[in-house]
């Protein structure tokens, strides 16, 4: 089940998306997700799903791991349907005791379940497409500008870094303690729910005097290479937008034009 | 009491394209009173028959034979072989958790199902038995200790389980010398005193040398020798194919021996070394 | 001469609780470290050798006395950056040294911080991993490293920072023999290039190839001299509770069978070559 999640996976590739500058990517999909809340309309919907359609060909992810992703998320598509389509008041087409189904109820059950669908597949683009760490630079250059109205930028962007590098670190810590304890007769498998929560105290002290043994340890080394925040700070990878970047953010307004328009007109 | 390992196979990530065979038709034995090494670099195999021989992994094909049990039959209830096999991981002073000692070393006997008054007995004998004192120590907070105590009581929370094979990956791994020698003389000592059968996983050729019955030398998953550590350090070649050490004092003698000084060959010990080297500069002076 | 760390009376204390006393880890130690030099630091745990450290890189300040690193005093604030950029430092866990998901990013960790350009960083970046081996694996996840390789990463971390000396807090403890070879050949080659090597330890077979052995007991310097000088002193070395070196036992041991082996035979190859010209 976890390894079908597609979900803020990366997908390593040269593609051209890939090589986009982070910050034209983190936008285009915030502006992309913004639009799929303006839209009301099926055309609206078209060409979001075309444009949408486009940058999945481009980045050359292929299109069954982008659909596995969207598995563990069907429950919860399946049930805004229904509740859409039982819920909304108008004129009726189908009644069962209670229950009814109107044609206002299954337009907005289709938009709905439509505008997530677009919704996962446009964010998990941005992930499957994007180095963790050149989102966390990009998240870091974007908020820059907030650090004015005091907005910690360098340091939400170094914590969600050293979050990404101790992951791996702490499952295989957490994977040693509990063989070693299953190792002195534990059992995680049997018993109820206070039982089995009751078994997860034997992992988790270990796995919280780990992880602040590692934080100490880590703390001290950053310190001795001169780590002393965000200021006075440059970075090997400089960011600066390129050729492709500006052909990208044209397509974009290419887009934001096309749905301003179709908005309008119908 | 006897273990009896025979054609181990242990296949990770079968069918996938990250297939890789771990354990390539293993087979030893070793029988009680004895203490046995395994030697092998890091990624050879090791910890995946260790991990086999404790029921927390299940072979591809193969078996293993605890006092005429097969553990790896899916039957076989998982207390009864923690109760036969007790396993003591790399740093396990990292895997402590309770309040005070004695309730760490009882997580143990209490999984077992044991009665109150025999859990407080093997407490109190597991602690004693790795050498710390049970009235200064049993109602401290583990994580107070020094490193080598929080050791001894992490291997304590393991003998308490009083298990018929005890096997101990890497027990000195990170220790300065003063607490390597204490843990391993604790080892011996407790290895002499139930009269079991003791697994001992080092990468301190010099130790096994001194410490071990029989040692098992395992390399990209195969077992490449198994004998005394006269046999297994005797087979120089082999050793050297797959890159592994003699211990220091043969590797000192061996070389004067390609020098053309008379020793005996694969001398295990410096007081046997010194005093062959003494006699031969004796006789040539 | 010229001496790249002064150190001056330092004591050390860790505060503790108000009802204890303060732990004194060090206590009056004066030690000067040559420009260039190998200098090895062996003490058991708790002889204070790691807090000596952790005082020569300005993470620890002294509770009296000064050290003076580069001639800067580790205690002037304006002054920090520039003792932790002389004074490189690797530690003993190989895993939680290293700040980035990926291998090359993290080597660059240390030039970001100082502020440096980003193609010199390039430059130096590509340089360090060669230096250590560590070329091939510039887009790797450390997580899927080996101990030693991830150690070597370390080193490079602090080789792309161009200190001038280099402390190494026991860098082999947790390696296994192969990964320990690794880091002490890259020692070598580093203090070979110049650069200053202080090493923590308490593997006295590392220390032979220092130039310079100090032995710290119980917070003070118990003996320092050339590694010849101060394993010939086999008496005062069993009562620090270290261990004797192989060829200085077999020496000792074959005095007592009436072979006088002369002093300063420490190594192996030194005592084949005794051995060896009687024949």
């Amino acid at each position: 089940m976890i390894r079908d999640i597609t979900l803020g996976q990366y997908f390593p590739g040269e593609s051209a998306i890939h090589r986009l500058d982070p910050r034209v990517k983190i936008i285009a999909t915030l502006l992309f997700i913004i639009e799929l809340f303006i839209v009301d309309n099926f055309i609206g919907f078209a060409i979001a799903a075309v444009y949408l359609g486009a940058v999945i060909a481009v980045s050359r992810v292929p299109l069954s791991f982008i659909v596995r992703g969207l598995k563990p998320v069907i429950i919860i598509l399946l049930f805004t349907f229904a509740l859409n389509i039982f819920m909304v008041d108008g004129q009726i087409i189908w009644q069962w005791k209670f229950l009814h189904i109107t044609v206002e109820g299954v337009r907005l059950a289709v938009f709905m379940a439509i505008r997530i669908i677009l919704l996962l597949i446009g964010s998990s683009m941005l992930t499957l497409c994007t180095r963790p760490l050149s989102l966390t630079d990009g998240i870091e250059r974007l908020l820059s500008p907030f650090k004015k109205i005091g907005l910690p930028a360098h340091e939400i962007a170094m914590m969600m870094t050293i979050a990404l590098r101790f992951i791996p670190t702490l499952l295989e810590e957490t994977d040693k303690i509990m063989k070693a304890q299953q190792a002195r007769g534990a059992d995680f498998e049997s018993g109820g729910l206070i039982q089995k929560a009751k078994a997860l105290i034997p992992i988790l002290v270990p796995l919280f005097v780990s992880a602040f043994r590692i934080a100490m340890d880590l703390a001290m080394a950053m310190e001795s290479r001169c780590y002393r925040g965000g200021e006075h700070r440059t970075r090997m990878h400089e960011m600066k937008l390129k050729g492709m970047d500006w052909a990208a953010i044209a397509f974009l307004v290419v887009f934001l034009a096309m749905i301003i328009i179709e908005s309008r007109i119908f | 009491m006897s273990i009896q390992v025979e054609n181990l196979v242990h296949i990770y990530d079968k069918g996938m394209p990250s297939e890789q065979l771990a354990l390539d038709n293993v087979s030893f034995e070793a029988e009680d009173g004895q203490l046995v090494g395994i030697i092998g670099h890091t990624g050879s195999g090791k910890s995946t028959l260790l991990q086999h021989l404790n029921g927390l992994l299940r072979p591809h094909s193969g078996k293993v034979i605890v006092g005429g049990v097969d553990i790896t039959q899916p039957g076989v209830p998982m207390v009864q072989i923690r109760k036969k096999i007790g396993l003591v991981f790399q740093y396990p002073e990292y895997q402590l958790f309770e309040e005070t000692v004695a309730k760490d070393v009882a997580f143990g006997p209490k999984n077992l199902g044991l009665s109150e008054e025999e859990i407080a007995e093997r407490v109190r004998e597991a602690i004693e038995l790795v050498g710390l004192d049970y009235e200064e120590v049993a109602e401290r907070s583990p994580f107070d200790l020094s490193g080598g105590q929080k050791r001894r009581v992490a291997i304590a929370g393991v003998v308490a389980m009083r298990p018929e094979v005890l096997i101990l990956d890497e027990p000195t791994a990170g220790l300065d010398p003063k607490a390597h020698q204490d843990v391993l003389k604790m080892v011996q000592e407790v290895h002499e005193r139930t009269g079991n059968i003791t697994i001992l996983v080092s990468h301190n050729m010099a130790d096994i040398a001194r410490l071990c019955d029989k040692v098992v030398v395992i390399d990209s998953g195969k077992l490449v020798a198994v004998g005394t550590p006269y046999e297994v350090f005797s087979q120089k070649d082999q050793l050297r194919e797959v890159g592994l050490e003699l211990p220091p004092v043969t590797q000192f003698t061996e070389t004067l021996r390609e020098k053309g000084i008379e020793l005996d060959s694969t001398i295990l010990d410096v007081d046997t070394a010194v005093s062959q080297i003494a006699k031969y500069l004796k006789k040539e002076k | 001469m010229d001496n790249i760390i002064k150190i001056e009376n330092l004591t050390f204390e860790y505060l503790r609780d108000e009802d204890q006393m303060n732990l004194k880890a060090i206590e009056d130690v004066s030690l000067e470290i040559e420009r260039g030099s190998f200098t090895a630091i062996i003490g058991k745990n708790g002889s204070g050798k790691s807090t000596l450290a952790k005082n020569l890189n300005g993470l620890l300040l002294p509770t009296e006395g000064v050290v003076y690193v580069g001639g800067f005093d580790t205690r002037d604030d304006k002054h920090i950056w520039d003792v932790r950029q002389t004074a490189g430092m690797v530690f003993q866990n190989p895993d939680n040294q290293l700040v980035s998901a990926i291998v090359e990013d993290d080597v660059a960790f240390g030039p970001e911080n100082l502020g440096i350009d980003p193609a010199e960083i390039r430059r130096r970046v590509d340089k360090a991993l060669e230096d250590v081996n560590m070329g091939k694996y510039k887009k790797k996840a450390p997580h899927l490293l080996s101990g030693g390789q991830k150690q070597r990463v370390a080193i490079a971390g602090v080789v792309a920072m161009k200190p001038q000396c280099i402390i190494f807090d026991e860098p082999t403890a947790m390696l296994d023999p192969r990964g320990r070879d690794e880091i002490m050949a890259i020692i070598d080659e580093l203090h070979e290039e110049g650069i200053t090597v202080i090493l923590i330890t308490h593997f006295m077979e590392e220390a032979v190839r220092a130039d310079r052995v100090i032995i710290m007991h119980e917070g003070k310097i118990l003996m320092d001299g050339t590694p010849a000088e101060v394993y010939a002193q086999e008496e005062l070395l069993r009562s620090a509770n270290l261990t004797i070196p192989l060829m200085v036992e077999v020496a000792a041991k074959l005095r007592q069978q009436g072979i006088d082996v002369p002093q300063g035979i420490i190594t192996e190859e030194k005592m084949v070559e005794f051995i060896c010209q009687y024949k």
